[in-house]
Formats: C-alpha cells, sequence, structure tokens
C-alpha cells in the first residue's frame, strides 16, 4: 500500500501537540514513574515528526532516524526503571521531591 | 476516505495520551500509553512508512511498556498510593507547567503555519531503508550498539542490589 498525501504542518502540529502534552506531564507530575511515560511520549512525537519528514521526501532517512530514537529510549527506559527500583528501596516512595540528596 | 482513517487515529493518540498523562492509577495510565503507541504506528502506516509502524508496534508497545508493567506490578503501589497521586494531581499544581507548556506550542504552531507542503504518498520500503542503514549510517548503528550495551550494563548494575537484597531478606 502507498501513502497518503497528508499536509504536512498538520503532521508536524500533531508532533507538536504530543510533544508538549509530554512536557506537561513531566512537569506536572512528581512520582518518578509517569516522568518515564512523560519522556517516552515526547521522545515518540519527536520519531513521528522525523517519520513525516521521511514520508515527505520518500527517503528512508527519516525511519533510520525513527529507528536510533528507539535505540535511546530502550536504553533510557532500562536505566531509569533500575533507578526506579533503587529509588523505592531506599526512599520507600516514588515522590521525586523526596530523592533530593545525591547521596543517599 | 482514507484520509479520515488518519485524522481518526491522530484524535485517538492525542485523547490516548492526555488520558495516560492524567490517570492517578499507574496501570491504568500504562494501558493508555500503549493505545497511544498503536494509534501512532497507524498514523506511520499511513504516511508510508510500514517497517517503522511495525518497529513502533514490537519494540515500543511490546518491549519497552511491558518493562514499565513488570516495575509497575514489582512495586505494588496499592490504594494509597493512588490516593496520594489524586491529591498532587489537583488544584493549582496545573497552572506553570500549563502556561509553559501552552506558550511553547502556540510558538511551535506559529513557526509552522507556512510549511504549504504534503507528505509525498509513496511508502519507504524496508528493503531501503535496510541498504541506507548498512551503507551510509553503519556508523550510527555502531554508535546504537554500544549505547545499548551500556545501557544493559547500567541496568544490571542498578538492578543487581536490589535483587540481592531482596533475596537476602527471606
Amino acid at each position: 500500500m502507498n501513502g497518503l498525501q497528508i499536509p504536512m504542518e498538520q503532521v508536524l502540529a500533531l508532533a507538536g501537540i504530543l510533544f508538549s502534552c509530554g512536557l506537561l506531564g513531566l512537569m506536572l507530575r512528581r512520582n518518578i514513574i509517569f516522568m518515564l511515560m512523560s519522556l517516552e511520549v515526547m521522545l515518540n512525537a519527536a520519531a513521528l515528526a522525523f517519520v513525516a519528514a521521511g514520508a515527505k521526501w520518500s527517503q528512508a532517512d527519516g525511519q533510520i532516524i525513527f529507528l536510533l530514537i528507539l535505540t535511546v529510549a530502550a536504553a533510557e527506559v532500562a536505566v531509569g526503571l533500575g533507578l526506579v527500583l533503587q529509588i523505592q528501596r531506599r526512599f520507600k516512595t516514588l515522590d521525586m521531591d523526596q530523592a533530593r540528596r545525591l547521596r543517599g | 476516505m482514507m484520509e479520515m482513517l488518519f485524522y481518526l487515529a491522530a484524535l485517538v493518540a492525542l485523547l490516548a495520551t492526555v488520558l495516560a498523562l492524567t490517570r492517578a492509577n499507574a496501570a491504568h495510565a500504562l494501558i493508555y500509553l500503549i493505545v497511544s503507541l498503536l494509534a501512532v504506528a497507524v498514523l506511520f502506516f499511513l504516511m508510508g512508512a510500514p517497517f517503522a509502524a511495525a518497529l513502533e508496534i514490537v519494540i515500543y508497545a511490546g518491549a519497552i511498556m511491558v518493562l514499565f508493567v513488570f516495575v509497575i506490578m514489582m512495586l505494588n503501589v496499592g490504594e494509597e498510593g493512588v490516593a496520594r497521586e489524586r491529591e498532587w494531581l489537583g488544584g493549582r499544581n496545573w497552572i506553570v507547567p500549563g502556561i509553559l507548556s501552552a506558550l511553547l506550542l502556540l510558538e511551535l504552531l506559529l513557526a509552522l503555519r507556512h510549511a504549504p507542503a504534503a507528505t509525498s504518498g509513496t511508502a519507504v520500503a524496508p528493503k531501503a531503508i535496510g541498504l541506507t542503514l548498512f551503507g551510509p549510517y553503519v556508523l550510527a548503528v555502531e554508535i546504537a550498539s554500544m549505547l545499548l550495551l551500556s545501557g544493559l550494563v547500567g541496568a544490571y548494575h542498578l538492578g543487581r542490589r536490589f535483587i540481592v537484597r531482596r533475596e537476602r531478606k527471606r
């Protein structure tokens, strides 16, 4: 199946709205799990913009950058969730305002 | 007709993202986030990027979200955790982040106003992606593998002490 011809500014506006939703969530929430989820939303919005740009010029580069964003997201989530487990064990809470000291 | 599918999937993605980031229960938020990722995969497919759509489902909605599910199940926050989360969500906490992100979004939309172009309508096959990935982008593949290795080592180091302590307690 071939792609659709979607106006570029609508796709980019969707990506921008998704990104600012993620930014809002990152600043609003205090639970570290929700902060990680907001980061995922922001990375996903950036990937949407890249894939849309790749579709505009019908080149493979957009999807390759999407692959690299996927790699970054996977590595970030693995380390972040390990940190979540450590924070829960040391501070007995997921509140990021409690985890202020660098050395626990 | 097919364009309607695009706007429908975009609507689903937006609604699911907003719902995911405003839930008090982490498990519910995760399910909404998975719905949002699936909707974005539909967008990728409709824009002519079937390989990216498949990867979005397999890796994002499959692997990464399953990691979140495991951690949420291990933490077992419970009812009081949900009630505390609901208390953090309410009231005046919304004002400053809302204003800041709305301003940034407004600037972005104003900057995007004059972009009179459309996506090309020709799909990019996985073969072209593979050829480009292992041709001009082979250094990026190496860097991505180093990044994944360092992520693996970091996650092992951070999770190891957690596992040891739990076993000693038994």
